[in-house]
């Protein structure tokens, strides 16, 4: 599980520190996929670092922290920021952007397998033992052993990634964070490799993460997600309620512009654009762009609340709906 | 028959990979045929995976490559004359919008530069203040304004926002075609459907034809009037959008528009994905045969041709898809 407590980071930039997530709290429930949505500049990727604690200059947590806690091998295990770094490859792993190029070109497949995983889990072995292992696995993922002995370049973009996921998801870990997976490639291989997630993710029974400005992927492959705008979470909910019944005016908007195969009727994107993070709006920061703004909403921040029953939204146009509730 | 805005009449492209003497060949474009027509203007998508010569079809309709066989003609001039050939007329005729606009504009140039230079230098306008009212008046059609793009480098602005400026210097010239490599790929989801509208809108209005490359099948089926599918630079599906979409005949065809996420209907069935990419380009037969699922013996023999079916509609298959067909599988 991982609990994000109270969480706000910042850039530190000549012109002065840009703050990027505002006082973020959110709850990721073992066993599950858990999307977050949003364009970009909007955080996706600042807060997938933080959860992976690569935490490095100019990022820096200002206020909270994420912690990481569940159980291995029969085992408690608890870390905070600044100490996740301890539990890399075994209990949490990293599927980064662009995932194409952070294979070294001029080093076998087999090669960066081993420098990747921790001595501890293979210091009975032999090397060939443990790449023995690793090819078991790669047949288990339908992809072909031999793809060890070759160079990265020799791979398309699309291999590439699969051997990229197999490397993440080789130790078995409690969670694994897939930052756009799937960018700069194309339907196909989006599919075999968003499926294949899956699939990974029902064996293992894990929980995933998965970042994605695509609103279809989010669809097809999530359980519960969260939308972000501008540094927050502005709606939080099963996947399917959220597609179904859209609560911020952000997201119906986004669910309302997706195109549809099967749909020529005209669709309308979200005119104007995100608001920069060195001088944000007060008030919420949706409110320029809103067709519902009204005067509270330019004045101040809406806070992130259950407007019914497992769905969150941070909008005022609900908080009568909101205190009904309760 | 009325003359042909565009015709692409057997073209093939021909890469060669890998040293002088074990260097194999790649075919990236293999004999194809399209068209557009003059009379009405038209949005043409050519769609497929990554790989399968979207690109370099494009290249070569924009002339930064030359065709190996075959030839394409503009309005009835061949591209392989070059007698008569006017390199400033052509650029007036066919102008390009690429997918990354941070890419396609310098960032250490100003955005309005670019702007200009196009106006003043392709003999569009003679004089500074002429070019103003004409790139003000464009820049308007695309949702922005001589005011706020002046003085500007493209980080100041949002990917959708200098992507409209793109589309805003491809049409000063008042160009006849627009190839756009897939324009909206690097664009967020809520900018995405702005500049698939603004295709539509300036088709009417400029009276200018699009050729729309995309992987993007949602989109494509939104905007698009003609839709051409590609398999490893193979054509093996050309038709009307909305047919080929609703009932692609193709099993290829048939995959890809499986294979978009698409929100509510969820996917069922696994994939086949290619394995050695390669190979696939050198193969004899119906390139596809090696992943399709209806493939039969003839099939891994011969090559499929392109033959018209009902309507409009070509597809390169021996056993089409039929409503029955599908059914069944």
């Amino acid at each position: 599980m991982i609990k994000i407590d109270h969480l706000s980071t910042y850039y530190e930039t000549i012109d002065g520190n840009v703050p990027v997530l505002n006082d973020l709290n959110l709850e990721i429930k073992d066993n599950e996929i858990f999307g977050i949505a949003g364009e970009s500049g909007c955080g996706k990727t600042t807060l997938l670092k933080t959860l992976y604690d690569i935490v490095e200059f100019p990022l820096v947590i200002g206020h909270g922290k994420v912690i990481l806690s569940g159980t291995k091998d029969g085992k408690p295990f608890s870390y905070e920021s600044g100490k996740i770094r301890n539990s890399w490859w075994s209990n949490i792993s990293y599927i980064p952007q662009a995932a194409q190029s952070v294979l070294n070109p001029i080093m076998r497949m087999k090669q960066q397998f081993l420098d990747s995983i921790p001595r501890e889990s293979r210091k009975n072995e032999t090397p060939e033992e443990t790449l023995g292992r690793v090819a078991k696995y790669l047949e288990e993922l339908s992809l072909s052993p031999d793809l060890l002995n070759a160079y990265p370049f020799q791979l398309s973009g699309g291999m590439r990634q699969r051997m990229i996921i197999a490397l993440a998801t080789f130790m078995s870990p409690n969670v694994v964070l897939a930052d756009e997976p799937t960018t700069a490639l194309d339907v196909v291989i989006q599919r075999g490799i968003l499926m294949m997630l899956m699939r990974l993710q029902k064996q293992q029974k894990n929980t995933l993460v998965l970042v994605s400005h695509d609103m279809g992927v989010h669809y097809q492959v999530t359980d519960r997600m969260a939308i972000m705008y501008s540094g927050s979470i502005v709606e939080l909910g099963k996947t399917e309620d959220i597609f179904s019944d859209p609560i911020h005016p952000y997201t119906t908007m986004l669910v309302g512009a997706l195109p549809k195969v099967g749909d020529k009727s005209q669709k309308v994107g979200i005119p104007g654009r995100p608001p920069a993070f060195t001088n944000p709006p007060p008030g919420c920061r949706f409110a320029p762009r809103c067709p519902h703004a009204a005067d509270c909403c330019r004045r101040e921040v809406p806070r992130l609340r259950e407007i019914r029953p497992g769905r969150y939204a941070a909008c005022h146009l609900f908080s009568e709906e909101a205190e009904q509730n309760g | 028959m009325a003359e042909k805005l565009l015709e692409i009449n057997g073209v093939s492209k021909i890469f060669k990979i890998g040293g002088m003497i074990r260097g194999k060949k790649l075919v990236a474009i293999d004999h194809v045929s399209l068209s557009i027509d003059n009379d009405k203007p038209v949005i043409l998508s050519v769609v497929g995976e990554s790989g399968c010569g979207k690109s370099t079809l494009c290249k070569m309709v924009l002339r930064m490559y030359r065709p190996d066989t075959g030839d394409i003609f503009l309005l009835g001039k061949p591209y392989s004359q070059k007698k008569g050939y006017d390199p400033l007329q052509f650029r007036l005729d066919v102008q390009p919008i690429f997918q990354n606009p941070y890419e396609s504009f310098s960032a250490r140039k100003k955005v309005d530069t670019y702007l200009f230079n196009t106006a003043l230098r392709l003999g569009i306008v003679k004089t500074r203040s002429e070019a103003e009212k004409l790139i003000d008046e464009t820049l308007c059609n695309v949702g922005m304004s001589l005011a706020t793009v002046r003085g500007k480098y493209p980080t100041q602005f949002s990917g959708g926002e200098l992507q409209r400026v793109s589309i805003a210097r491809a049409l000063l010239t008042r160009p006849k075609l627009i190839v756009a490599d897939e324009p909206v790929a690097a664009i967020d989801a809520s900018m995405k459907m702005n500049i698939v509208n603004l295709f539509k809108e300036l088709k009417d209005k400029y009276k200018v034809s699009f050729i729309y490359i995309t992987h993007d099948l949602s989109t494509a089926y939104y905007v698009s009037d003609y839709i051409a599918t590609l398999y490893r630079g193979c054509l093996i599906e050309y038709g009307p959008a909305k047919e080929i979409m609703d009932h692609p005949a193709h099993p290829y065809t048939d995959l890809l528009m499986n294979a978009v996420p698409r929100v509510g209907e969820k996917w069922d069935n696994s994939v086949v994905l290619p394995d050695m990419e390669e190979n696939e380009y050198a193969i004899s037969y119906c390139k596809y045969a090696p992943r399709c699922p209806y493939a039969k013996d003839k099939c891994r023999k011969w090559r499929p041709e392109l033959k018209p079916t009902t309507g409009d509609r070509q597809v390169a298959c021996f056993y089409p898809l039929t409503e029955k067909s599908r059914d069944r599988s």
